[in-house]
C-alpha cells in the first residue's frame, strides 16, 4: 500500500482531548488528503501536538472519530498507528543514538532474526525515493540533524505508510538542509502519500503547503482549502492565516505577529551600529573548556563581546553551545587560554565572584538548572543572591526585604503568578523564563549568556524576551545569545558566530539580506569538513 | 615450587576457577539482560539466595541435580517476581526494592535453612561427570574443562546462546532500546513493558540458576548467606562488562581465578595469612574498579521507569 492512485481521505471528526486544567483539543474536524501536504499551523499549545499524538497512538482522544476512507478506526496504541500506515516524524528525535541507522530501522521489526540483508535494501528504495543518501552503519549520534531527520523519515515510511507526519520538522535545520526536505516532501507526495506538515512558520506553510488549516487555543480556526491557496497570493495567504492564528489580538500584536510568525526572512531592523569604538566587554582567547561529562567541549574559541553588543552563537544543538556558555559564566573549568572580563582576567574566578562583576548566565534547562520548582516565585528571584544584604542578615533570610524585591521584579517584568509565594514549579514555562530573566538582569547586570532563551515558549512570550534582550543591549548591556532559531539570532543580534562541534568556523556581520544563506553555508560547511 | 605445575595440581587448580567463575557468570549474564532492558536489579543477591535454598532442597528431596537447577530458576523467578510487578509495572523507585528483594532473600533462606537442617547439615555429593568423547582425553584440560557435568555445558550454552541473541536477534534490538530510549521502542510499536518483563523474567531465572550452581555443583551444601556478596560482584561486573556477554565471562573467570589462588597457595606451602585470601575476589574487584571505572557504561534509561508521553 506503498501508493494509492484514488485519493483517499484520513478524517479526524470532533477530536477532543482534554488534560488536567486545559482542553488541548476542543472539538477539532479535519480532512487529510492523500497526495496532498495539508499544513497545521498555530503556536505552542495550540493543541497541534496534541493532535499527532493522538494519530500516532500515543494518547487516545476523550470523544471524536478517526477513519480512513470511510472506515472508522481506533488507533489504540503506536504499533496500530504503524499497521495503520501512520508515520510520525516526532519533533524530538526518536532515534537511538547509540544504535547504527540500520539497527534503529529494524527496530520493531516483527520476526526472530534481524534481516539486515532486507533492512538494507529498504533503506535503499527509500533513500531512492526521499533523494538522499544514508550511510547504513553509520552510528545515529554521529550524524547530522538534517541526517538523522531523513533517518526518521525513513523510519516513518519504514512499513509503507500512507500519512507522513512531520512535527515542526525545520525548527533545528539550516536553510539549505530545509531546502532539501522540502524536495524530499515533494517526492512523497508525488508517491501518492498524505503528509501533515506542523510549523509555526507562515512562508513554510504557504511554500510547502497545499492546503492550510490553523489552530488555536485547541481549536480548529481556519481552513485554507487547496484551491483557495493556490488562487492566493502570498501576502493575501499571509492575512487570511494571520487573522485566523491571532483573531481580535491581530490589531494589538500589530506587525510583529508577522515577523514572530515566520512570515517573512527575519531580518534586524536597527541599522548596524559602529561598535568597534566601544569598549570590550569579554574577550575569550584560545579558550578550551574540560567538564566532567561526555558533552562537547569548547576547543580554542576566541570572541570578543563589546560593550551595548549583541553576539549571536549559531549551530545544531549539542555542539558545545552549553560548555561555552558555562565556561563563561564560570560553572565549568577552562583547561587553557584565559577569560578576559572589563579587562580583568577572571579565568581561575568562581561563579559568584563573576556574578557581582556583572557576569550573567540565562540556563536552557530554566526548570532544572535555573529554578527551584518546589520553592517560592520571591525566593527563586533571589536564590543567586544567597546570604547578600539586604536579603539575609548574619546568616538568616529578611523575608520583608525580599518579599519587597520580588513585588518590584514580578511588577517590572510582568511575570503572571498568584503570588510571590507561589512555588515556581507551577507556573507556565514562559513565566518561569521571565523570572530567571528578571533575577539575571538586574542588580548590575553587565554581561548576560543566554542559551535558548525562547525555546518551547509562546509567541508572546518570546516576543517580550526578544525586547528585553534588546533593550539590555540598549542600554549599554552585553548579550552572548546562543541559540539554534537562525531566525532569533538574525533578529537579536550585530553579529553572528558559528560554532560547531566546539569550535567557532565562521563570523557573519548582521548586516542586511543574506545573512541566513551565509551563516548556513557555515553551518553545512563545517559539518561536511569534518565528516 | 615444584608442586605448584604437577599435572593433577593445575587440573584441581583450573576446575576451582571454573566451579567459582560459573555461579557469577550466570548472575551476571542476567544482570546484563536486565540491565540493557533498563531494569537494575539490587535485589540479585537475594534471588541467588533463594534460587540457592529452592534448589538444596529440591535436590536434597529428588536426589537429582537436574531438578534442583530447574527449582532453582524457577525459584529466582518466583523472587524476581517483585521486581517485575512493582518496578516494572508499577513504576516504583528500582533501588528501593532492590534492596528489599535482597534482605528478603538474605533473611528468608537463612531462616528456613536454620530452621530445618542445621540438626543434621547436610550435603549434596557430586554430580556425576559427564566427560567428552575424545576431548576428556587431553592431559589437564581434559580433566578440568572436558570432564564437567552436563550442567557445566548446557549453563555454557545457554549463556553464548543469550549472547547470540542479544547481537543478532530482533529482540536483543528490543531489549537493548527499552534501555537506551524506551520512547523509541514505543514509537516503534514495540512494548516497553513487554520487553521489559522478558528481560526481567530471564534476569530472575539466570541469576536462580547461578545461586543453584553455587549450592549444587560449586559447595554441594547450601549455608545462610551463601553468596556472600557475590550479587553484588555481578552487578560491578556487568557494569564494567558494557552490556557485552562474552566480556562477562571473560570478567567472571578472572574472578574464579583470584577465589582460587588462595586455597592453590596454601596447598603449594606458601604461607600467606587466610584474612588476604579471603579478601583476594573482594581485592580484585577493587583493582577491576579502580582500573576500569571510568569507563563503566549505563544504558541511559537504566532505573527510569517507562510510561507513554512522559518526558
Amino acid at each position: 500500500m506503498t501508493t494509492t492512485t484514488t485519493s483517499e481521505v484520513i478524517s479526524l471528526r470532533g477530536i477532543t482531548k482534554a488534560f488536567p486544567g486545559v482542553v488541548a483539543n476542543d472539538d477539532i474536524s479535519l480532512d487529510i488528503v492523500s497526495g496532498q501536504v495539508h499544513c497545521l499551523l498555530g503556536e505552542n499549545g495550540a493543541g497541534k501536538s496534541t493532535l499527532i499524538s493522538i494519530l500516532a497512538g500515543m494518547q487516545q482522544p476523550d470523544s471524536g472519530t478517526v477513519s480512513i476512507g470511510g472506515q472508522p478506526v481506533d488507533i489504540s496504541s503506536p504499533k496500530v498507528a504503524v499497521d495503520l500506515g501512520i508515520g510520525v516524524v516526532h519533533q524530538h528525535s526518536t532515534l537511538v543514538p547509540a544504535f547504527t541507522v540500520l539497527e534503529n530501522l529494524m527496530l520493531g521489526d516483527s520476526g526472530v532474526m534481524r534481516d539486515t540483508k532486507r533492512a538494507t535494501q529498504r533503506l535503499g528504495e527509500l533513500a531512492e525515493l526521499l533523494g538522499v543518501e544514508i550511510d547504513p552503519h553509520a552510528l545515529t549520534s554521529d550524524l547530522g540533524l538534517g541526517q538523522q531527520q531523513q533517518v526518521e523519515i525513513a523510519k516513518a515510511m519504514w512499513k509503507g505508510s500512507r500519512l507522513l507526519v512531520l512535527d515542526e520538522p525545520t525548527s533545528m535545520l539550516t536553510p539549505q538542509a530545509i531546502e532539501h526536505l522540502g524536495e524530499s516532501i515533494a517526492r512523497v507526495k508525488a508517491q501518492g502519500l498524505a503528509v501533515v506538515l506542523i510549523t509555526h512558520k507562515l512562508r513554510e506553510a504557504y511554500a510547502m503547503g497545499d492546503c492550510v488549516t490553523v489552530l488555536r487555543g485547541g481549536r480548529n480556526v481556519g481552513h485554507i482549502g487547496v484551491d483557495e491557496l493556490a488562487s492566493y497570493s502570498e501576502e493575501q495567504a499571509q492575512d487570511a492565516i494571520l487573522a485566523a492564528m491571532f483573531g481580535d489580538d491581530l490589531a494589538a500584536a500589530g506587525s510583529d505577529a508577522v515577523d514572530l510568525a515566520g512570515a517573512g526572512e527575519a531580518q534586524r531592523e536597527t541599522a548596524a551600529l559602529d561598535l568597534s569604538s566601544r569598549p570590550v566587554r569579554l574577550q575569550l582567547s584560545g579558550v578550551t573548556s574540560r567538564g566532567p561529562g561526555h558533552d562537547v567541549e569548547t576547543e580554542d574559541v576566541t570572541l570578543t563581546v563589546r560593550a551595548g553588543e549583541i553576539l549571536g552563537i549559531a549551530g545544531i544543538d549539542g555542539h558545545g553551545q552549553q560548555a561555552l556558555s558555562e565556561v563563561v559564566a564560570g560553572q565549568r573549568p577552562a583547561a587553557s587560554g584565559t577569560v578576559v572580563f572589563d579587562g580583568e582576567d577572571i579565568t581561575r574566578t568562581g561563579v559568584r565572584s563573576r556574578q557581582q562583576l556583572g557576569v550573567r548566565y540565562v540556563t536552557d534547562d530554566r526548570l532544572h538548572e535555573g529554578t527551584v520548582g518546589s520553592m517560592s516565585v520571591a525566593l527563586n528571584l533571589v536564590i543567586k543572591r544567597i546570604g547578600q544584604a539586604p536579603f539575609w542578615k548574619s546568616g538568616r533570610i529578611q523575608s520583608k526585604a525580599v518579599d519587597i524585591e520580588a513585588d518590584r521584579l514580578i511588577a517590572e517584568y510582568g511575570i503572571r503568578t498568584p503570588s510571590p509565594a507561589t512555588r515556581a514549579g507551577t507556573l507556565s514555562g514562559g513565566n518561569i523564563q521571565k523570572i530567571l530573566l528578571a533575577r539575571e538582569l538586574t542588580g548590575g547586570a553587565k554581561l548576560v549568556v543566554v542559551n535558548k532563551p525562547t525555546y518551547g515558549l509562546d509567541l508572546k512570550t518570546v516576543h517580550l524576551v526578544r525586547e528585553l534582550l534588546i533593550d539590555f543591549a540598549a542600554d549599554g548591556g552585553s548579550v552572548l545569545l546562543l541559540s539554534t532559531d537562525l531566525d532569533e539570532l538574525i533578529e537579536l543580534s550585530h553579529r553572528i558566530e558559528v560554532i560547531s562541534r566546539g569550535r567557532l568556523v565562521g563570523g557573519v556581520t548582521n548586516d542586511g539580506p543574506g545573512t541566513a544563506e551565509k551563516v548556513g553555508h557555515y553551518m553545512t560547511g563545517a559539518i561536511e569538513g569534518t565528516d | 615450587m615444584s608442586d605448584l605445575l604437577s599435572t593433577a595440581f593445575v587440573t584441581v587448580f583450573v576446575a576451582t576457577v571454573i566451579a567459582q567463575a560459573l555461579p557469577l557468570m550466570l548472575a551476571s549474564v542476567g544482570e546484563t539482560i536486565g540491565e540493557q532492558a533498563g531494569v537494575l536489579n539490587l535485589g540479585l543477591e537475594g534471588v541467588m539466595l533463594i534460587g540457592a535454598y529452592v534448589a538444596f532442597v529440591t535436590t536434597l528431596t529428588t536426589g537429582n541435580f537436574w531438578f534442583g537447577m530447574l527449582a532453582g530458576a524457577v525459584g529466582g523467578v518466583v523472587a524476581n517476581l517483585a521486581m517485575l510487578v512493582l518496578n516494572v509495572w508499577l513504576g516504583l523507585n528500582q533501588i528501593v526494592i532492590g534492596l528489599a528483594v535482597t534482605l528478603i532473600g538474605e533473611g528468608i533462606t537463612s531462616v528456613l535453612y536454620l530452621q530445618n537442617y542445621t540438626k543434621s547439615p547436610a550435603s549434596l555429593g557430586s554430580q556425576p561427570s559427564m566427560p567428552i568423547p575424545g576431548l576428556s582425553e587431553i592431559p589437564v584440560v581434559g580433566q578440568a574443562v572436558f570432564s564437567q557435568s552436563g550442567i557445566f555445558w548446557v549453563v555454557i550454552l545457554i549463556t553464548l546462546g543469550l549472547a547470540f541473541a542479544m547481537a543478532r536477534t530482533n529482540w536483543g534490538l528490543s531489549t537493548r532500546s527499552a534501555g537506551q530510549k524506551p520512547s523509541s521502542l514505543d514509537a516503534a510499536g514495540g512494548s516497553v513493558m513487554r520487553t521489559r518483563s522478558i528481560a526481567v523474567v530471564l534476569n530472575g531465572a539466570l541469576a536462580g540458576m547461578g545461586g543453584a550452581y553455587l549450592a549444587l555443583l560449586t559447595t554441594s551444601t547450601f549455608s545462610p548467606m551463601l553468596t556472600n556478596g557475590l550479587g553484588f560482584i555481578a552487578i560491578v561486573i556487568t557494569m564494567l562488562s558494557r552490556g557485552r556477554i562474552l566480556i562477562v565471562m571473560i570478567t567472571s573467570l578472572v574472578y574464579g581465578l583470584a577465589v582460587a589462588i588462595g586455597p592453590a597457595l596454601q596447598v603449594s606451602g606458601v604461607s600467606v595469612p587466610a584474612d588476604i585470601i579471603k579478601m583476594l575476589p573482594f581485592l580484585i574487584v577493587i583493582v577491576m574498579l579502580i582500573v576500569f571505572a571510568r569507563s563503566s557504561v549505563v544504558p541511559p534509561a537504566l532505573g527510569a521507569a517507562y510510561s507513554r508521553g512522559a518526558r
